[in-house]
């Protein structure tokens, strides 16, 4: 029906998408394009409208304007079951009165395979994911870790055009969610799924991510790399949000960036400039006498962070665990690294 | 895709039963004219024309174009035809044109039209059925075609067997006795005194029939909630020894017909009664008829609502997180303090709610009254007395009626803002940790002081009825042992002269069964899918869905038991007298049980349960069969059971609409009652108890065992999986 010349090789397209919720506008006009075979991560704090939009392209609410193309088609006005969307959900709603075979194949049987074949295609895939003999369990007698992965094996079973994530370590225990995370990551690409991932974790976002869309307020605030967002914010949200910041205004002329006690190079039209420094791109001399005081230092274990006080403004400071302590109150000279300095619009 | 030919699959198939039911199917129920709207249209009756004319133009439509649920034609062609459908019905009643203007444009008309036929009956069905559809396909309830079906069926439903015969019934208010329309009588039933004199506080006169009503309900929901406080905190808040007798009593009201309390007290306290004798003996003074009115009444309606009262309050209490209480008691306050500055005021949301809740009923209450009123009359009595019997008064009752809606609905909406104010104490789901504080020793004294009585009142209520069926005469003393009233009620093998009597005792006995086994799945079906409705799904207009069918709940059974009489007695639905119309009338008074099952039993099911299933291609139905109902079968058959004995003690509203064919349990009762046939009445109530008693057996016996059963999977699947 719809023009695919173009849309071959894109799985998603938000166009001018709207979702209101009564008076509250909870996605504020979204564009965006998703390739297929990406992994791209939702990431922002709560209410920005990160999970609106995921469940948007599941088709669990329908935007109230724009348009929602999946596979070069309209689904707008497509309920989920129209759609073929796999979701894993945060709480793995798995259907604990039937055994982890049938939750697989549940899909399948929806969509009018046979129970016999699609019971057979459900244990291909929970043997390929690593689940091989559990498949007469009811979910219950599974640990955690397991109903994830059974409830990932289920969402893959209907091969979806598009997986999508809602916050899935959010249930993990802290100490695995490393090793869950990479999994997830593994056999989306193992599967060439395209896959679209809410979390307000950023460091989730930075390891599991092609792209991340950080989300505020109903709007996308910036689209990128995980190392175009950290390296080249483009917003003091962005900045904050993502990693530790120190945001410095001052004044750019004649392609130096000049601050209360700061003076590095910055390209650029002149005028008055705010930027961003990461706190690891910022080293400490102590040897020298410099014009910045230690007013702080934090232990933590695997680097140690000191508060720096600089003509009026506190700067944060990673350092090496290796590096020598400082005493609070010495005065030390900063060391920034040229590179680590972004303007910020 | 698949998906795509399937949706056009069902709503080409609304549009063929719509096509059949206006081509093929006789349009009318009765009468001489056995043919479909078309050719009806094409003989004498042009206005069934237009109807068959838009079916047509729809099927165009969805000959011509592909993706025809969605074209901007649709809707409005549907909505036009649902129009003119509802308009040809109700601008010619039975005996010709019902509004101006008709009769001269349709010359024809003047010889009216009976009331619809299957054919027109699916004509509405399929056009429902194709609004749902295109509604659906414009986004309505997230475009989730089943869904959108349940709002637009459930809505139909309750616009066309609660609103339309309350609007009947308004309308009916402002007519005079040949049915014009006219304000002068109304405004006449309004004024007489008889409604609003307030005699009775100045002399020994009776007052108004509006004033007992409101003066029965005042003190019967003060006296309730009080004794309902004192036992929810007991059970609650205290190491009372006999807690599970007090959580049992709150089972009784279910299983009790609605004359038994009435009965049993004139055999208990009447002036030949069990303990007016004995107390006459005793104190010699002359037995007297102090029962009969107000004070009867009373003790009967504060026996019936105290349970009610009971379960709301001992819900509240136990909502109260307890660390509050264990806050307030760190900080040094003594029990008694803790109680009045944290306990007490959290509870007052709920004890306004609660008393609401006993006056809706009292108002509502029919049972009693019409039992042990005497010379007391309240408004749902007279508004009975206004239409039964040689004074058939409809324009009166329905002014009646109208007033205790009013009345009813004035206490709703005061019920609903106070609930809305009190939403710090809702339940939240969490387990809250730390221990309930128990209610200082005085209270307790108090309460125990209070419920002793009530709980000994209560068992000499339901002795003497349990007994006042197998002895001789209970109301006067004589206790032989005896199966006659028994034999007598369920018997017809006795001589011939007595078989019809006996017989129609069975014959209501059936009836009852019936209806009460046909309500209860469609009390259950709609009331799980209004629950899952307004739980789960996400339309527009949705609170005021939520509201309406509030609303419908509030509505007194009395009021509703005449708007079905208003309504239903002529085309274009005509329906009294018959069993369709008492099954209807019980199925929508006991909803309310069907959605509070709802209500918990999807309480327990993730909804992302159903978000999954959804996304992996189910719809709405196959969610709800797959998914949904599965896991939560018990609580399904427990409200199922309940809403079968529910249906069988259903008196305010199927007293109006019983006829000597369809005749009920309870109607038989009042009627032997008001013959002063207590034993009988007692006997036959009984067995109701003893049937009713169990079925809840059965229910405690199946689902109690069944959810041991999944407690001791649970622990099996505890154990380390790994």
């Amino acid at each position: 029906m719809k023009d695919t010349t173009q849309g071959t090789d894109l799985a998603i397209e938000f166009v001018g998408v709207v979702k209101r919720f009564g008076d509250a506008v909870a996605v504020d006009g979204i564009d965006l394009s998703i390739r297929r075979g990406e992994l791209v991560t939702f990431l922002g704090p709560s209410g920005c409208g990160k999970t609106t939009s995921l469940r948007l392209i599941a088709g669990l609410d329908l935007p109230s304007a724009g348009h929602l193309r999946i596979a070069g088609r309209d689904v707008s006005r497509d309920p989920a079951s129209e759609r073929n969307v796999g979701m894993v959900f945060q709480s793995y709603a798995l259907f604990p009165h039937v055994s982890v075979l049938d939750n697989v194949a549940y899909g399948p049987v929806i969509r009018g395979v046979k129970k016999a074949e699609a019971r057979a295609k459900a244990r291909g895939i929970l043997d390929q994911i690593g689940l091989g003999g559990l498949h007469d369990r009811l979910p219950a007698e599974l640990s955690g870790g397991q109903q994830q992965r059974v409830a990932v094996a289920r969402a893959i079973a209907q091969q979806p055009d598009v997986i999508l994530f809602d916050e899935p370590l959010s249930n993990v225990d802290a100490k695995l969610r490393r090793k869950v995370r990479s999994e997830i990551r593994a056999l989306q690409q193992e599967f060439g799924l395209t896959a679209v991932y809410v979390t307000h974790d950023q460091e989730e976002a930075l390891a599991v991510s092609d792209r991340i869309v950080v989300m505020d307020k109903g709007r996308i605030a910036q689209v990128g790399t995980p190392e175009d967002l950290y390296e080249r914010p483009a917003s003091a949200f962005i900045a904050n949000f993502i990693g530790d910041a120190n945001l410095i205004e001052g004044r750019v002329a004649a392609g130096r960036f000049t601050a209360a006690g700061l003076d590095v190079p910055l390209p650029g039209a002149d005028g008055p400039a705010s930027v961003s420094i990461r706190p690891e791109r910022i080293a400490l001399d102590a040897t020298a006498d410099g014009p910045a005081r230690v007013a702080g230092a934090t232990y933590l274990g695997s680097r140690m962070e000191n508060a720096v006080a600089l003509g009026g403004t506190e700067l944060l400071v990673s350092r090496p665990i290796s590096e020598p302590r400082l005493e609070t109150g010495q005065t030390v000279a900063l060391r920034i690294d040229t590179g680590g300095v972004t303007r910020l619009s | 895709m698949n998906a795509a030919v399937a949706i056009d699959r069902a709503s080409v198939g609304w549009l063929g039963l719509l096509i059949g039911a206006v081509a093929a199917l006789p349009w009318y129920a009765v009468g001489a004219f056995g043919e479909s709207a078309l050719v009806l249209g094409f003989a004498d009756r042009p206005w069934l024309l237009p109807v068959v004319g838009l079916a047509l133009a729809l099927a165009g439509l969805a000959a011509r174009t592909r993706d025809w649920r969605r074209h901007p034609a649709l809707l409005p062609l549907v909505t036009a035809a649902q129009a003119i459908f509802l308009l040809q019905a109700f601008a010619i009643g039975l005996n010709g044109p019902a509004l101006p203007l008709v009769g001269q444009i349709f010359p024809t008309a003047q010889a009216g039209q009976t009331g619809m036929g299957a054919g027109a009956f699916l004509a509405g069905v399929a056009l429902l059925g194709l609004l749902s559809d295109g509604l659906a396909a414009r986004g309505f309830c997230r475009g989730e075609r089943f869904a959108s079906a349940c709002v637009i069926v459930i809505v139909a439903l309750l616009a066309l067997f609660v609103f339309f015969p309350i609007l009947k019934l308004g309308a009916a208010a402002f007519t005079d006795e040949n049915g014009a329309l006219a304000f002068g009588p109304c405004i006449e039933r309004v004024t007489v005194r008889n409604l609003w004199g307030l005699a009775c506080f100045t002399s020994r006169l009776s007052c108004g029939v509006v004033i007992n009503t409101i003066q029965l309900g005042l003190l019967s929901a003060t006296l309730a909630t009080a004794l309902g406080l004192a036992l929810a905190l007991l059970v609650a808040r205290t190491d009372f020894r006999f807690k599970r007798v007090l959580r049992a009593l709150s089972i009784l009201p279910i299983i009790t017909p609605p004359f038994v309390v009435g009965v049993a007290i004139i055999v208990l306290f009447g002036r030949s009664g069990v303990l007016t004798q004995f107390g006459a003996e005793l104190f010699d003074v002359r037995p007297g008829r102090w029962v009969y009115g107000l004070p009867g009444i009373l003790m009967a309606q504060v026996l019936a609502f105290t349970p009610v009262t009971f379960l709301v309050l001992l819900g509240t209490l136990e909502a109260i997180n307890p660390t509050l209480e264990e806050a307030s008691k760190t900080l040094g306050a003594r029990p008694l303090r803790t109680f009045s500055t944290v306990t007490w005021p959290l509870l007052r949301p709920g004890i306004a709610a609660t008393f609401l809740l006993a006056f809706i009923e009292s108002l509502a209450d029919f049972g009693n009254p019409i039992v042990l009123g005497g010379g007391y009359d309240v408004l749902s009595t007279r508004i009975f007395f206004a239409v039964v019997g040689a004074r058939y008064d409809l324009g009166n009752a329905a002014t009646l009626a109208m007033i205790l809606l009013a009345l009813t609905l004035i206490a709703f909406r005061a019920q609903t803002r106070w609930l809305g104010r009190a939403n710090y104490v809702t339940v939240t789901g969490k387990s809250d940790a730390g221990l309930v504080a128990p209610v200082p020793p005085m209270l307790k004294l108090v309460a125990v002081a209070v419920v002793l009585p009530f709980a000994a009142f209560v068992v000499a209520v339901y002795a003497s009825v349990l007994l006042g069926g197998f002895v001789t005469d209970i109301g006067r003393l004589d206790m032989t042992p005896t199966f006659d009233h028994i034999r007598t009620a369920f018997s017809f093998e006795l001589e011939a002269e007595g078989l019809r009597l006996y017989g129609s005792a069975r014959d209501s006995m059936m009836t009852t069964l019936w209806v009460s086994a046909l309500s209860a799945p469609l009390t259950m079906a709609i009331g799980i899918l209004t629950a899952w409705l307004v739980a789960r799904q996400d339309f527009a207009g949705r609170r005021a869905f939520e509201f309406g069918t509030m609303l419908s709940f509030a509505i007194p059974g009395t009021v509703v038991g005449i708007s079905c009489v208003a309504a239903f007695n002529v085309p274009p639905v005509d329906m009294t007298g018959t069993m369709i119309i008492l099954v209807i009338s019980v199925v929508f008074r006991n909803m309310p049980v069907g959605m509070r099952a709802g209500i918990a039993a999807l309480a327990q099911i993730d909804r992302s349960m159903e978000e999954a299933s959804q996304t992996m291609g189910a719809g709405g139905a196959q969610t709800l069969g797959r998914v949904v109902l599965p896991p939560i079968r018990p609580a399904i058959f427990t409200a199922l059971v309940y809403s079968f004995v529910t249906a069988m003690t259903a008196v305010s509203a199927v007293i109006f609409l019983v006829s000597a064919r369809h005749n009920m349990a309870t109607a038989h009762i009042m009627g032997r009652v008001e013959n002063g046939e207590y034993a009988l009445a007692i006997a036959y109530s009984a067995v109701l108890m003893i049937v009713m008693a169990i079925c809840v057996a059965l229910i405690q016996l199946v689902v109690g065992k069944r959810q041991l059963g999944r407690r001791t999977a649970l622990t099996a699947a505890a154990q380390p999986a790994e």
